[in-house]
């Protein structure tokens, strides 16, 4: 065996449009042990994951693996060299054998037209499910498998490439207590046999647990790294989130009449028994980890997916949301999470994506009005300094920031008394960060209510006259932004 | 995936400032985008002229939009489906009901003349409103939907005529199929109506606008608060009353409603649309480029005729025009 770690990152740097998700980041992992990386959503670990797993091209550093440089341009590439990732969301062909699964794009075959070894394969399948410790037949359909059957399956996968480096990416976000008692023993046996594993996990008491070392990224860069002995769950809380807050501090203006209220709503599988009100003039920050129900949260009060239970009610009358055009009537708009998904239409202007929620009041009868529209968009590009090269540009030519200022500007042309942002800021830069900061300080200034949900904690501080937490789709507390401080948010986040 | 339309074509552009600073040209692929089938037009018009002295004739050119007024029809009805990120495969199968049931109201002495007209036209819309209710209701794909459509309608038209053609039509209405008004067939009046006014509905009215946005990213339509439901139905009702009109043209031309008329036309349709740049996944094109994909198929089927090509040469040309057309509309976008 060689001396040395197997995988050595040096300066590694990726730069999307808008931000710097990876700064200088380095990493390293000997040989045979269980590194825990951990840093806040966004903090670069998922874009450092894809690119050792050959899904992403980093702009400049080097990557070092079994003492060789390794530029992967392809998953391919990264399977070959012994670099297998166990994705949080698993991406099985559901229609296939488990041992159709565990050997898809390197089949053992026979003869010159690859005819397909069946046996083979489902035998060699057998032996790594059980090398694994899965009990389940390769002849069964994948799609029939549980979620931890499913990750077993995909370990599998990886022994069958034989992977000497495993990344796993919120292995136990959905296994119960017992699953997770399970893999653990898989780790340290894999661990045992010179396997080395990266950990991603957002809970603290694994990491503590299972983990060797850990490094900590935050805003794209290296924070620290080190063995797991030399710190402390408090030390590891403040090297996750130890930032100076931005500049300007939550709003404390008169706070006006309940304009939303919610009361027990829960989804199936989202979140469960959520209660809050948000008055008009002042902004409620949700604070919480991916996957802690926020999102569904306020898709269920826009309407986008309804709540099965609860009720929601708007200026004290109760409300039934069916749709996004009901929560509209109602005057309660969403500036979603996702632009791309369904915040904007990319091909069309930014005028036309401006105009596209409240159409109506540049139209004549059913004729649009080309004057009242081109005035309609110039109004608001100049009111939240929309930069664009013209009203009629593709708004996919924009920059994130300029984008999510489009999304925000024609949620408010709608003219709403109540405003969902869901992370209003994730994926623009530092300026334009600012800016959006400020365009939703004078909208509570000017009466609305405004409910934001963002994981970054500076943000939530910066914004919020009150901040609500959230874990694992349920309320977990709610916290005064003047007395609290981050790390008493992320323990309402993380404590199990 | 949202077909990303990196610069207008000038005569759909959505955009009024297609060449401000927004579309400033980038790349010669971009410049071929913009103007390539105008150019292609331009060209071919030429050199037939050039080649034959029969092409440059008012006479010629009037067949030749004669020719087109059909296809032309259904192509601007299947745009609206194309715009919305669906397709009609029954438009063929429309049109012949709809010739056929016209057909029958439209017996001499039986009905005032615009009686068949609209009997035609609502039995399009019939089946346009069945195929948007199977597409919106229960999420079926319109591919699947309309090609069973394709089927039905094409039974419908046989049990409508007994299988046989539907005959002995008045003189009023075979003029909507033969007429002449200044010189210009009827039907190339007909498609110059419904080409502007589908025009005007997708560039200045509020549906319109709608239609685009829904093929654009049908999820954002529906967090903006558009009812996307009765967008894509006002888009296949639309297409299916076109076909309706455009059976009763035909079964007008042949002075008789054929069960039989139509097969395949849908796929003429589809492929004006795409040669003029709208895109089948939504969102994208229009009806300025539909005309001019139309003129460009006919023009090629006219010119090839006048010299004398054999009609089986004339099909691997257009399937090569159909195929090139797209590969250079996907070239600029990257």
């Amino acid at each position: 065996m060689l001396p040395g770690p197997l995988l050595q990152v040096e300066g590694l740097t990726r730069v999307f449009p808008g931000v710097r998700a990876l700064d200088g980041v380095r990493l390293e992992v000997a040989r045979g042990t269980v590194h825990a990386l951990v840093g806040e959503n966004g903090a670069g670990k998922s874009t450092l994951m894809r690119i050792l797993a050959g899904l992403d091209v980093a702009d400049s550093g080097m990557i070092h693996f079994k003492g060789q440089a390794f530029v992967p341009r392809h998953p391919v590439e990264a399977l070959r060299l012994g670099i297998s990732m166990i994705h949080q969301e698993l991406l099985p062909f559901p229609e296939m054998t488990v041992a159709e699964n565990i050997f898809m794009g390197h089949e053992p075959t026979r003869g010159p037209l690859g005819w397909i070894d069946r046996g083979r394969m489902e035998r060699e399948a057998a032996a790594l499910l059980s090398r694994v410790g899965a009990s389940v037949a390769p002849s069964r359909r994948m799609g029939e498998l549980g979620v931890a059957d499913m990750q077993l399956v995909e370990i599998a996968k990886a022994m069958a490439h034989r992977a000497e480096l495993l990344i796993m990416d919120e292995p136990t976000s959905a296994l119960s207590a017992r699953e997770v008692e399970s893999l653990f023993g898989l780790i340290s046996e894999l661990k045992a046999s010179g396997v080395s594993v990266i950990y991603i996990s957002h809970r603290f008491e694994e990491i503590f647990r299972i983990a060797d070392e850990v490094t900590v990224l935050r805003d794209g860069r290296f924070v620290g790294s080190g063995p797991i002995g030399s710190l402390d769950e408090g030390r590891l809380i403040s090297m996750m989130v130890g930032r100076e807050l931005g500049a300007g501090s939550s709003c404390g203006g008169p706070v006006g009449e309940r304009l939303l209220e919610v009361r027990g709503l829960s989804r199936r599988g989202m979140f469960r028994d959520v209660s809050f009100c948000a008055r008009g003039g002042e902004v409620v920050g949700i604070a919480g980890l991916m996957g802690a129900g926020r999102t569904g949260l306020l898709r269920a009060i826009y309407g986008l997916a309804p709540a099965d239970a609860g009720e929601i009610r708007v200026r004290g009358v109760v409300a039934r949301i069916v749709s996004p055009r009901c929560a509209l009537v109602l005057g309660i708009a969403l500036v979603g999470d996702d632009r791309k998904g369904d915040g904007l239409v990319g091909g069309m202007s930014v005028k036309h994506n401006l105009t596209l929620a409240s159409l109506g009041r540049c139209c004549r009868g059913p004729f649009i009005d080309p004057s009242a529209e081109d005035r309609v968009a110039d109004e608001q590009m100049a009111a939240l300094g929309i930069r664009a090269p013209h009203r009629d540009a593709p708004v996919e030519f924009l920059s994130g920031g300029n984008q999510q200022k489009v999304v925000i500007a024609k949620a408010l042309l709608a003219e709403p008394n109540i405003l969902l942002l869901d992370e209003p800021t994730r994926g623009i830069d530092i300026a334009a960060k600012a800016e959006v900061h400020e365009i939703i300080r004078g909208l509570a200034r000017s009466g609305k209510a405004v409910v934001v949900v963002s994981s970054e904690m500076p943000e939530i501080f910066a914004l919020s006259g009150r901040i609500l937490v959230m874990r694992g789709g349920e309320l977990s507390g709610e916290l005064d932004p003047r007395r609290a401080t981050q790390e008493d948010v992320m323990r309402l986040a993380m404590r199990n | 995936m949202i077909g990303p339309q990196a610069a207008g074509t000038w005569y759909d552009d959505m955009s009024d400032n297609a060449n401000g600073p927004a579309g400033a040209g980038r790349s010669r692929l971009d410049w071929l985008r913009r103007y390539g089938l105008p150019l292609a037009l331009a060209v071919i018009f030429a050199g037939l002229s050039a080649a034959t002295p029969n092409f440059l004739t008012a006479q010629n050119l009037i067949i030749v939009l004669r020719q087109i007024s059909i296809n032309g029809i259904l192509a601007v009805g299947v745009t609206f489906v194309l715009l919305t990120g669906g397709v009609d495969l029954s438009l063929g199968s429309v049109l012949a009901l709809s010739g056929v049931v016209a057909a029958h109201c439209a017996h001499p002495g039986a009905w005032p003349l615009a009686f068949p007209v609209v009997v035609g036209m609502l039995v399009g819309c019939a089946c346009g409103g069945a195929n948007a209710l199977v597409v919106t209701r229960g999420r079926v794909p319109s591919f699947i939907v309309t090609l069973g459509m394709m089927t039905v309608a094409r039974g419908l038209a046989l049990v409508a005529s007994g299988g046989k053609p539907v005959s002995n039509l008045s003189k009023g209405f075979c003029l909507i199929g033969g007429g002449e008004a200044l010189g210009i067939p009827v039907p190339v009046i007909i498609l110059a109506c419904v080409a502007a006014l589908a025009y005007v509905v997708l560039r200045h009215m509020r549906v319109g606008r709608h239609v685009y946005a829904v093929g654009g990213n049908e999820a954002a339509a529906r967090a903006s608060g558009l009812r996307v439901g009765r967008i894509k139905c006002f888009a296949y009702v639309t297409c299916g009353a076109l076909a309706g009109l455009a059976g009763v043209v035909l079964a007008a031309r042949i002075t008789t409603g054929q069960p039989n008329a139509g097969i395949a036309y849908e796929l003429d349709a589809i492929a004006a649309a795409v040669i003029g740049g709208t895109s089948l996944s939504g969102g994208v094109g229009g009806v300025g480029g539909t005309i001019l994909g139309a003129l460009l198929m006919g023009v090629i089927n006219n010119g090839l005729d006048l010299l004398n090509v054999p009609s089986y040469y004339q099909q691997i040309v257009k399937g090569l025009i159909i195929v090139g057309a797209v590969w250079i509309d996907r070239g600029g976008r990257r």
